[in-house]
């Protein structure tokens, strides 16, 4: 074991020499971004896991790990770490945890917390957290990076919304099953030797967008297609969705899921809002502003290199969003997924992308009000939205889940029909 | 029948039942059939299938389908066509009903809505409502009556009780102190039925009205006429506007048989030897380690829990001194009489049908005949749900906390005892002992109750007697695991475990584990067995129960002590409490009185305050009279004690805040909900002050609810929010025009903790309001909810004098002004706070009475959202304050992100109760407040790290103070 070092407020830090000795083990969420996480991660010296185990004792031991009423991704998340530390894999003295911290007023900034206490209760304190975050928060003298790894960093971000959106076009048309996901697999593997390098941005993307357009596809049949919106974990995590995507794709239909830079930029962006709206001041403020401008850059590039393809349809940029959410939130509303989700149903709504299924953690507060609250309201201006609000939590069943999707796609299909 | 047409057979697989139809080529129905399954769903539907063939009498081609929440797995590994339910459903209408607006249907366990014009909308229940006909089953069962018998009584109603209309557990703890008190079966049963139609409309409906033409569909509203006649009313239609269909039951197979007409026609033959032989699947559900593996195993466990047993003596030629130990449980009653030695002369445990009074008052006559002149009966205690109808009824010497009656009882098998956990009918008590006292309680709280009658409650749905269930269960192969979530959600694992194929005695062993990891992880919230403690006493008829109990240990991975009288204990309990006092002659009812005892009960509401309790006045044989339900001593002739009480002093303090009148901008209503609770001072102020008739809406009650229940469209979130709702209906009542609602994500920063939050709820509803209440818009309300930040000081004046010029012409320099005001208010309003909680503790000291910080929200001081739990802390004798009435004492560090204004105060006061002996915490906690998952278990370290004593009571629409008082009265006892 390396040598326990503490700051000031107590927490343990993950020091040189345990990024030298240790493993981090990474809890799943989106497959292609935590790939190429990952992968990035190990070129630069650390030791990396991915976590991918889905069973059921992760939500057993996330049950005994965390109050029962607390989130369902922390729960999974922290279920899942607990799972791996207890199976015998790894060397409890030479591992390490990592965890993303947004930070703002959702029960989401205390998941680290939570799985700081978790591991007290395990008489597994001596485990170092680390908090991965764009917010210059919880800093450990262990992991950093020299400039040029940040870059590829947000180049991850950028490849891999593009690379999940095309994907998601061209799987359940693809003439010959597997030709995508063998090309996901070939695009992260070159985008990895140039170290996702974001220097020639536009010509790189539209080199993706290329290959993508180039597989055989049918086109004929209609699909239905299926809208993804929600909490950020649920939506993406098939550990915290009862692996939807695969539901909807055995269903024969086409999943559309908004892309993780909304979502960054959405956090940069309401600290902008709030200093102008209140006149305060955050210590966060410039590097919101930063945030927002930089990865509002990147997907104006990204769309621009979807619309290069007529086959494909193209997401809508940040501001699009947040014009179309501001009939119904206003753009103050900021906590957990905030005023996005409601704009995310409306974006796919405009792009004739009717049928929704909105997720979410059973109880999650943020989307009582911008979830299952601004349904109505939307459904009022929009008769045809065909939107499902389903819950997952450690109790809710397949059958009851499986049922409610059905009958949004029996409607979706009639609707399709009668096109 | 004929053979020259073709048929569609239609075949719905639901929760409970299977029903079959055949249909013609002209739509006629030509068979149907109606039967349970009992959890064999597909051997069921396969012998209905056949029936249906045979009476078509014919081996010519037919269509078919399958619908039913039980049918999707089944229909898919035979490769059958299936129609989604719902939809069958809206087929079915469109055909045979013609125009309808909506449809409701209640099936065994689901409820659905479908809209069928002005937008085609189709609503099923979630994951966190409950049963319907399940539940109706199961109320009926707790009541003793048979379907048409509770039926038939729900004509007689004369009053209608509030029984929380969410889930079958939340009514049940409703149901049964009202039982327990003696109100009358009618009302009862009329109530549930209203708590269904309740649960339609608030749960389903979601904000969208039902009106225009409803068609009522299902086999519930087929055969219970009362429950019908409730939906009418409650929906205010007429027989136009009412369509009861025949043969409603099988809309969903006839929806499924005119879908499938249009599929491709299969031979008769084919599709039963699909149906038979599709594979079972059982992949999704996981098995989990048999109970015994061996019958050796299973004598042996039987053999060791067979040493505890308790002496007997014989009561017929006994003489001598004798104890009786009365426990009046939720659905048992159970009684003890005991001799000097602690041995047993006579015990009694059966069910108390719903009448507790009836059953004690006859073994109390069985005792007194037995014992004649030879045994003088010194003391008579009494513990459990009945404590106090049982005590009064039939002038028993004590009445005990239950906690007590187990210390007691539990000492008597194992003096070390340090930790006790009692499963009993519907509830479950687990605690700590530390030197001789209670130390922590832990209580189901009502979204877990269960236990004991759940398991009942299954084993009667799959056909089997409680013991014979069990009985099965102990050797079982795979018993399915079922999760450890509430046991409300149980029902729909167990379906899915019957999906998948598993049989009756995998999914009995699974129930047993799944209501001990329910206990172990959900109630006791334990991370490891040795946490538990070393001397464990498990007891409560539950445990009597083989299965149960070896699940338990096995899942804490020790042995424990069942005393053979498991289930009587605390009857025993209270028998060796009885005795340790010491009475010479207990005042307990001669033989003449008790056969000459009769009750007869009624209810009313009390209306001596806003609380507007519902009174059960019990009056016995010779005019005494008990009442129950109150909380406060007012309806007994008593008065408000002098005693301090913040909740009080606060709710006091805000409902002064009055109207101007002739003002000059007009009548501006303020909702009071959620955060304005603290906030009134500052917003009544600031918009009197730029000239405003600032109309707030008052305080909440239930029919503040009722009218705003049908617009919440989350049925998942807190019970204050919900009220919210009702809030915005009363300000609309009033003629209200225009409305005032801030959004403020952020709270006043009292240097308290790492930020400043207001939780998501709290800070955003006010947009959900004016998203989901048409009548805003309907009737031109101007709605404002700007999003505001007060506890910016510096810029919030320039900023409220810019948007209240904007929005209403005020000039700047008076709403400058007015700000400072509304500062200089919310100051002396805080300020007043702080001193009351100043001179409360010092009354405290001056009367050596013990304190309690009643810590929760500002907006916990509404008598709708406490329920009046505050009046039950000064009746029993405490000084109450509230977590907002301790001065800030600074920065408060804590494991968890310190980042919400109101939740840094629950810190501060867990901190302030460590260090002062005289003072307790008790966290009053809205079901479905996802903070407070992560308040509540720090505020219980930290108390626990000052070893100190952490109670905590889930509040809800449930106004059943049940749980509360048992928590309250062990706090009290262990802090004697």
């Amino acid at each position: 074991m390396a040598e326990l070092i503490y700051d000031e407020t107590g927490r343990l830090l993950f020091t040189e020499e345990m990024r030298r000795e240790y493993t981090i083990l990474v809890p799943m969420m989106l497959p292609i971004h935590m790939t190429f996480l990952t992968r990035v991660l190990a070129q630069n010296g650390f030791q990396v896991e991915l976590l991918s185990s889905v069973n059921r004792e992760i939500v057993d031991l996330g049950l005994e790990s965390v109050h029962n009423d607390t989130c369902y991704p922390a729960l999974l998340v922290i279920g899942q770490m607990m799972e791996a530390l207890q199976s015998g894999r790894y060397d409890l003295d030479k591992v390490a945890l990592i965890i993303t911290q947004t930070g703002g007023g959702c029960r989401a900034s205390n998941y680290i917390h939570l799985l700081r206490k978790a591991l007290k209760k395990r008489g597994l304190a001596h485990i170092p957290v680390i908090s991965f975050n764009l917010a210059g928060m919880e800093k450990n003298p262990g992991f950093r990076f020299p400039v040029k790894v940040y870059v590829e960093l947000l180049g991850i971000i950028v490849y891999a919304d593009l690379i999940m959106n095309l994907s998601n076009q061209t799987r359940p048309y693809e003439l010959h099953p597997g030709q995508t996901d063998a090309l996901v697999e070939a695009w992260t593997r070159r985008l990895l030797d140039m170290h996702l390098s974001l220097r020639r941005l536009k010509r790189s993307l539209a080199q993706i967008t290329a290959d993508f357009a180039a597989i055989p596809m049918n086109r004929e049949a209609q699909k239905v297609t299926v809208g993804v919106v929600g909490e950020i974990y649920i939506k993406y995590a098939a550990l915290g969705n009862n692996n939807l995507e695969r539901l909807l794709a055995d269903e024969g239909c086409e999943v559309v899921v908004p892309g993780l830079l909304d979502f960054i930029i959405f956090m940069g962006d309401h600290h902008v809002v709030d200093t102008k709206r209140y006149r305060i001041k955050f210590k966060k403020g410039l590097v919101s502003l930063l945030i927002k401008v930089v990865f509002s850059f990147f997907q104006r590039r990204l769309i621009g290199a979807v619309r290069t393809q007529p086959v494909f349809r193209a997401p809508a940029d940040f501001g699009t969003i947040k014009r179309l959410a501001g009939g119904y939130v206003s753009d103050g509303n900021k906590m957990g997924e905030g005023w996005l989700l409601t704009g995310e149903m409306l974006e796919l709504i405009h792009a004739g992308i009717g049928n929704i299924i909105c997720t979410q953690p059973f109880g999650c507060l943020p989307n009582h009000i911008v979830g299952k609250g601004m349904i109505r309201a939307i459904r009022e201006d929009h008769k045809d939205a065909n939107i499902v609000a389903i819950d997952y939590d450690p109790g809710a069943t397949r059958t009851n889940q499986e049922n409610r999707i059905k009958l949004m796609l029996t409607i979706a299909r009639e609707k399709l029909q009668n096109q | 029948m004929n053979n020259n047409c073709e048929f569609h057979i239609g075949v719905d697989i639901g929760s409970t039942t299977v029903k079959v139809v055949v249909l013609d080529d002209n739509k006629q129905i030509r068979f149907k059939r109606y039967q349970r399954h009992h959890s064999r769903s597909r051997e069921t539907a396969a012998e209905m299938l056949r029936e249906a063939l045979d009476a078509i009498g014919s081996d010519a081609p037919v269509t078919v389908a399958f619908s039913g929440s039980a049918a999707l797995k089944a229909a898919a590994a035979a490769g059958l066509p299936f129609v989604q339910e719902v939809f069958a459903t809206r087929v079915a209408v469109r055909e045979r009903v013609g125009e309808a607006d909506v449809v409701v249907e209640l099936g065994g366990e689901d409820a659905k809505i479908l809209f069928l014009t002005n937008g085609a909308e189709e609503r099923m229940n979630g994951s966190c409502a409950g049963g319907t006909g399940a539940f109706i089953d199961q109320m009926a069962s707790l009541l003793s009556l048979s379907l048409p018998e509770l039926d038939k009584l729900s004509f007689e109603h004369k009053h209608i009780y509030h029984i929380a209309s969410r889930c079958g557990v939340f009514a049940k703890s409703d149901i049964q102190p009202l039982l327990n008190q003696g109100a009358v079966k009618s009302d009862i049963a009329a109530s549930i039925y209203q708590s269904i139609v309740s649960q339609t409309i608030a749960g389903l409906a979601q904000g969208r009205e039902i009106k225009g033409r409803v068609c009522f569909l299902g086999g519930p509203l087929t055969f219970l006429k009362g429950l019908r006649e409730r939906f009418v009313k409650t929906m205010e239609l007429d027989g136009a506007h009412a369509v009861f269909p025949e043969d409603a039951e099988y809309y969903v197979a006839i929806g499924a048989a005119l879908r499938g007409g249009e599929g491709e026609k299969m031979l008769p033959g084919e599709i039963l030897d699909r149906l038979l032989n599709a594979q079972k699947q059982d992949d999704a559900s996981d098995a989990l380690p048999p109970l015994f593996e061996s019958k050796e195993a299973y004598e042996a466990f039987r053999l060791r829990h067979g040493k505890n047993a308790v002496p007997r003596a014989d009561l017929a030629s006994y003489a001598g001194d004798a104890w009786v130990g009365i426990d009046a449980g939720s659905t048992t009653t159970k009684l003890v009489l005991i001799d000097g030695e602690g041995r047993l002369l006579f015990r009694y445990y059966a069910s108390n049908h719903g009448d507790p009074l009836s059953v004690v008052r006859a073994q109390l006559i069985a005792i007194r005949e037995q014992c004649g002149a030879r045994v003088r009966i010194r003391g008579a205690a009494v513990t459990g749900y009945g404590e106090e109808l049982i005590k009064n009824a039939f002038r028993c010497d004590e009445g005990i906390v239950e906690t007590t009656a187990h210390y007691y009882a539990a000492k008597a098998f194992n003096p070390d005892v340090d930790f006790i956990i009692d499963i009993g009918g519907q509830d479950m008590k687990c605690f700590k002992l530390r030197r001789g006292v209670v130390d922590s309680i832990m209580l189901n709280e009502a979204c877990s109750s269960g236990c004991g009658s759940f398991i009942e409650a299954f084993a009667s749905a799959l056909g089997h007697s409680p013991a014979e269930f069990a009985r099965l269960g102990l050797f079982a192969k795979k018993p399915v695991n079922l999760g450890s979530r509430c046991t409300v959600f149980m029902n729909s694992s167990v379906k899915q475990a019957q999906n998948d194929g598993a049989g009756v005695d995998d999914i009995s062993a699974g129930l047993s584990v799944s209501v001990v990891k329910n206990a172990v992880y959900k109630v006791i919230r334990a991370r490891k067995a040795a946490e538990l403690g070393e001397n464990i006493v498990v007891q409560g008829g539950t445990f009597l129960n083989d299965a149960i109990l070896r699940a338990f240990e096995m899942e804490i991975g020790r042995d424990v002590t069942r005393p053979e009288i498991a289930g009587l204990m605390g009857a025993y309990g209270a028998a060796l409490y009885s005795r340790e006092r010491g009475g010479s002659e207990s005042s307990l009812m001669a033989l003449a009185e008790l056969r000459d005892f009769s009750c007869s009960a009624r209810s009313t509401r009390c209306g001596l305050c806003l609380n507007r309790c519902r009174l059960t006045i019990n009056t016995f044989s010779g005019g005494r009279r008990f009442v129950s339900g109150n909380r406060c001593e007012k309806p007994l002739g008593g008065r408000d004690s002098d005693i301090p009480d913040a909740y009080e002093f606060k709710k006091e303090l805000l409902m002064a805040f009055r109207p101007r009148e002739n003002a000059p901008l007009g009548k501006i209503g303020l909702p009071m909900g959620l955060g304005l609770y603290e906030l009134l001072p500052f917003w009544h102020t600031l918009l009197t002050e730029i000239g405003f008739e600032v109309a707030h809406s008052g305080l909440s009650t239930r029919d503040l609810y009722l009218q705003g229940q049908h617009t919440i469209p989350s049925d998942t979130v807190c019970y204050p929010a919900k009220l919210a709702h009702g809030h915005i209906e009363r300000l609309l009542a009033e003629g209200v025009t225009t409305i005032f609602n801030p959004c403020l994500p952020y709270n006043f920063d009292q240097g308290m903790g790492d930020n400043h939050y207001n939780c998501p709820v709290v800070a955003f509803y006010p947009e959900l309001l004016l998203a989901n209440i048409p009548r805003l818009k309907e009737k031109n309300v101007r709605y404002l909810a700007p999003y505001m930040a007060p506890h910016a000081t510096k810029s919030f004046p320039g900023l409220a004098a810019k948007y209240f010029r904007q929005t209403f012409g005020v000039k700047p320099g008076v709403t400058r002004a007015a700000v400072k005001k509304a500062y200089k208010a919310y100051e002396d309003y805080q300020e007043a706070v702080y001193a009351f909680g100043d001179r409360a503790l010092a009354w405290a000291g001056e009367h050596n009475a013990q304190s309690i910080i009643l810590a929760g929200r500002p907006y916990h001081i509404d008598p709708e959202i406490n329920h009046g739990i505050h009046k039950l802390l000064t009746q029993l004798g405490l000084v109450t304050l509230s977590e907002d009435c301790l001065r800030p004492r600074g920065y408060s560090n804590v494991s968890v992100l310190n980042q919400w204004t109101y939740h840094s105060r629950l810190y501060a006061a867990a901190k302030y109760v460590t260090e002062h002996e005289r003072v307790q915490l008790v966290q009053l906690i809205s079901f479905g407040c996802g903070l407070d998952a992560i308040t509540s278990d720090e505020v219980k370290e930290i108390l626990e790290r000052g070893e100190r004593i952490y109670t905590l009571i889930k509040i809800d629409e449930i106004s059943n103070l049940g749980a509360a008082k048992i928590r309250l009265r062990s706090l009290i006892e262990a802090t004697k």
